[in-house]
């Protein structure tokens, strides 16, 4: 099959002599750099980390529901144990997936710059990270909390004894490392672009972090701000969200998918900043109507404020309310059909090669293609009684989240892992390991919309006999699934030290990433590059190699 | 190339605020305080909660103007504060469409 890598002759390669990996050696070194890339580097890891503990509490949730009565673990540890497994994937995993690993290392390179604005804030926002997690974790040993991760009132401030708290507290800290990333975007993007590089030459990446980043900036206090009246709340009883003392627990639901409903696109649009560098690399074409996309992440980033009640129709909201709702959420899926269209016209008649992180960049676009779809069921205000609170809402979010998110996830860190690294993951496993995904996710997932369909309430550790055929379908696709993850965490440690020299350019991309070495210099350029020429330039990159090849050789 | 590529530094040169502004500033907030404190021992129907709001909201405005600078600085960063204020103004009103209308129609 014709694929694009061109790496350098292997018998000869070296690893650059300095780059930021060797500039320093050390724990320290690393516990207290300033360098965007090692940052995203600690991220990484700790993401990992929380990813497997995440991975193995759904393993546990997938394992209970392969038999209808609840025989694994009794209902209320079921209970904490789905509630963990959301917390933990959501605040810390996907919330921080692509922005602040892909995101930190690549920001500042591809708009020419040393590094982030604020570098300190940035190695402070990983430590917050660190500390959220550590809350989080205790909460989990202390003996968990059982409110899944929405901690819905009353039930989260009235009815349980468990570590509500402590799970908030971890939360809140996760949050401000998510706006001190988001703060340190959007002000290099302001101020950091190096000379020639206007707006609308920046690389779509950059653009979908920095819609990201406004939701960052602007969602995550309110966040904070509700999960404090919560435990203001449970100590203080101070009345918000108790009707009793004239509160209102419904104001609780408002103030919390407030956040929420926009970080669900916090948790989708750096993957879609992902997928456009990938579609365009390897289908070798310039993204299709850059300024519709680029204009896109604006637009979910700020309509996505705009439609958050469809998180509360069946809880008594007013009808009004939610018919208008129910409108601007219909009209938010625009912009993000918008990006589905405008990569499948790139791929018309582009050169098309089937790299590893192009299939999982295909897995994106047909799976959160359905996920996005299927929200569309739900904001129907009629269907939508039929069915909320069912698995077809667990199908729904999987699909954008898992198949979305996650898929974007790796085939960003396939895609710049040369540039991280210095050398290719082996290329045969990772596109099995690939394809395994795709497969495990649509047997995992496809079967809860029928059950959701059919009437299986989401959160119960068990249901009716009628449904367990289904049920046994997605333990075993989350089967598949676990060893599709599994493999990448084997290989790209393996590929560190095995892995082929991959050269500055493997995939020969044009984004100013590739032109310098890799891994690249602490300082990222000798030179502050001059941008002369549009993003996705494939001429310009053809010009400039065939210049190389007369000068050189 | 002619384009435009660096943000122009507008606000680079720092603006020094005199301590006679700062001083008037200071006592309008101690005033304001003190009028707060006055008018509470008035009872004033539902405009109790509006005109300490209406205060509180001027006394902020005050802080984040001068003693933050907002006046002196570019209309980058008054933009910024505006984005703030505006995602704030659509949390309160689109979640007083529900509670407005929440009763329409069953009594
Ligand atoms: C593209 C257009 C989308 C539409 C129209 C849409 C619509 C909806 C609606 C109406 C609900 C509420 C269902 C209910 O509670 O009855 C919902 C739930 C949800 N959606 Fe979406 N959605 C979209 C995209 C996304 C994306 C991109 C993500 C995440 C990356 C996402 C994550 C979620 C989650 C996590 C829930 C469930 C929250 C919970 O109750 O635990 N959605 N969606
Ligand atoms: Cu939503």
């Amino acid at each position: 099959m014709s694929t694009i890598v061109s790496l350098p002759d292997q018998a000869t390669a070296k690893l650059p002599a300095k780059s930021y990996l060797n500039q320093e050696y050390g724990l320290m070194s690393w516990l207290l750099t300033g360098d965007h890339k090692r940052i995203a580097i600690l991220y990484m890891i700790s993401i990992s980390f929380f990813f497997v503990i995440g991975g193995v509490l759904a393993g546990l949730i997938r394992l209970e529901l392969l038999t209808p009565p609840s025989d694994l673990m009794a209902t209320d540890t079921y209970n904490k144990v789905f509630s963990m497994h959301g917390i933990i994937m959501v605040f810390l995993f996907l919330v921080p997936s692509v922005p602040a690993t892909i995101g930190n290392f690549l920001i500042p390179l591809m708009v020419g710059a040393r590094d982030l604005a604020f570098p300190k804030i940035n190695l402070l926002s990983w430590y917050l990270y660190v500390g959220g997690g550590i809350f989080v974790l205790s909460a989990m040993v202390l003996g968990g909390v059982d409110t899944g991760w929405t901690f819905t009132t009353p039930l989260s401030t009235h009815y349980l004894n468990t570590h509500v708290v402590t799970a908030a507290m971890g939360i809140f800290l996760a949050g401000f490392s998510s706006i001190f990333t988001g703060l340190n975007f959007i002000v290099t993007v302001h101020r950091m672009r190096c000379p020639g590089m206007t707006w609308f030459r920046l690389p779509l990446f950059v653009w979908g972090h920095y819609a990201t980043s406004i939701i960052m900036i602007l969602g995550t206090p309110v966040l904070a701000i509700t999960l404090v009246l919560v435990a203001l709340e449970r100590t203080m009883s101070i009345g918000v969200f108790d009707p009793t003392k004239g509160g209102d627990p419904l104001l609780f639901q408002h103030l919390f998918w407030f956040y929420s409903h926009p970080a669900v696109y916090i948790m989708i649009l750096p993957g879609m900043a992902v997928i456009s560098e990938v579609i365009s690399t390897f289908s070798r074409k310039r993204v299709f109507g850059y300024t519709a996309v680029a204009f896109s992440s604006v637009a979910i980033a700020v309509f996505g404020f705009l439609v958050w009640e469809h998180h509360m129709f069946i809880m008594g909201v007013s009808q009004y309310s939610a018919l208008v709702f129910s409108l601007m959420t219909m009209l938010v899926a625009v912009p993000s059909a918008i990006k589905i269209f405008n990569w499948s016209m790139t791929l018309y008649k582009g050169s098309i090669t089937f790299e590893t992180p192009m299939l999982y960049a295909f897995g994106f676009i047909g799976l959160f293609t359905i996920g996005g779809l299927t929200g569309i069921f739900l904001a129907t205000l009629g269907m939508d009684i039929h069915l909320t609170e069912t698995y077809f809402i667990v199908a729904h979010f999987h699909f954008v989240m898992v198949g979305g998110m996650l898929m974007a996830y790796l085939a960003g860190v396939h895609f710049w892992w040369p540039k991280m690294t210095g050398r290719m993951y082996p290329e045969a496993i990772s596109k099995t390991a690939a394809v395994i995904t795709f497969i495990g996710f649509i047997v995992t997932f496809f079967p809860q919309f029928l059950l959701g369909y059919l009437g299986m309430p989401r959160r119960y550790a068990a249901y009716p006999a009628d449904f367990q055929v289904l049920n046994v379908f997605s333990t075993a696709g989350a089967s598949i699934l676990g060893i599709g993850y599994m493999l990448p965490m084997l290989y790209l440690p393996w590929s560190l030290i095995y892995g082929q020299i991959a050269g500055n350019n493997p995939w020969q991309a044009t984004g100013l990433e590739w032109q310098i070495q890799s891994p690249p210099l602490t300082e990222n350029f000798v030179e502050i590059p001059i941008m002369d020429h549009e993003a996705y330039d494939y001429e310009w990159l053809a010009n400039k190699t065939q210049h190389e090849v007369q000068t050189v050789g | 190339m002619t384009e435009k590529t660096q943000e122009t530094h507008q606000d680079a040169e720092v603006h020094v605020v005199k301590p006679p502004i700062y001083l008037a500033i200071f006592l309008t907030l101690l005033a304001l305080t003190a009028l707060t404190t006055g008018i509470s021992f008035i009872d004033l129907g539902v405009f109790n909660a509006v005109i300490a709001l209406a205060i509180a909201c001027f006394k902020a405005s005050l802080v984040v103007l001068f003693f933050m600078h907002l006046h002196y600085s570019s209309r980058l960063l008054k933009l910024t504060v505006a984005a703030g204020i505006f995602t704030f103004l659509l949390l309160i009103s689109l979640t007083m469409t529900d509670y407005i209308s929440r009763a329409w129609g069953m009594f």
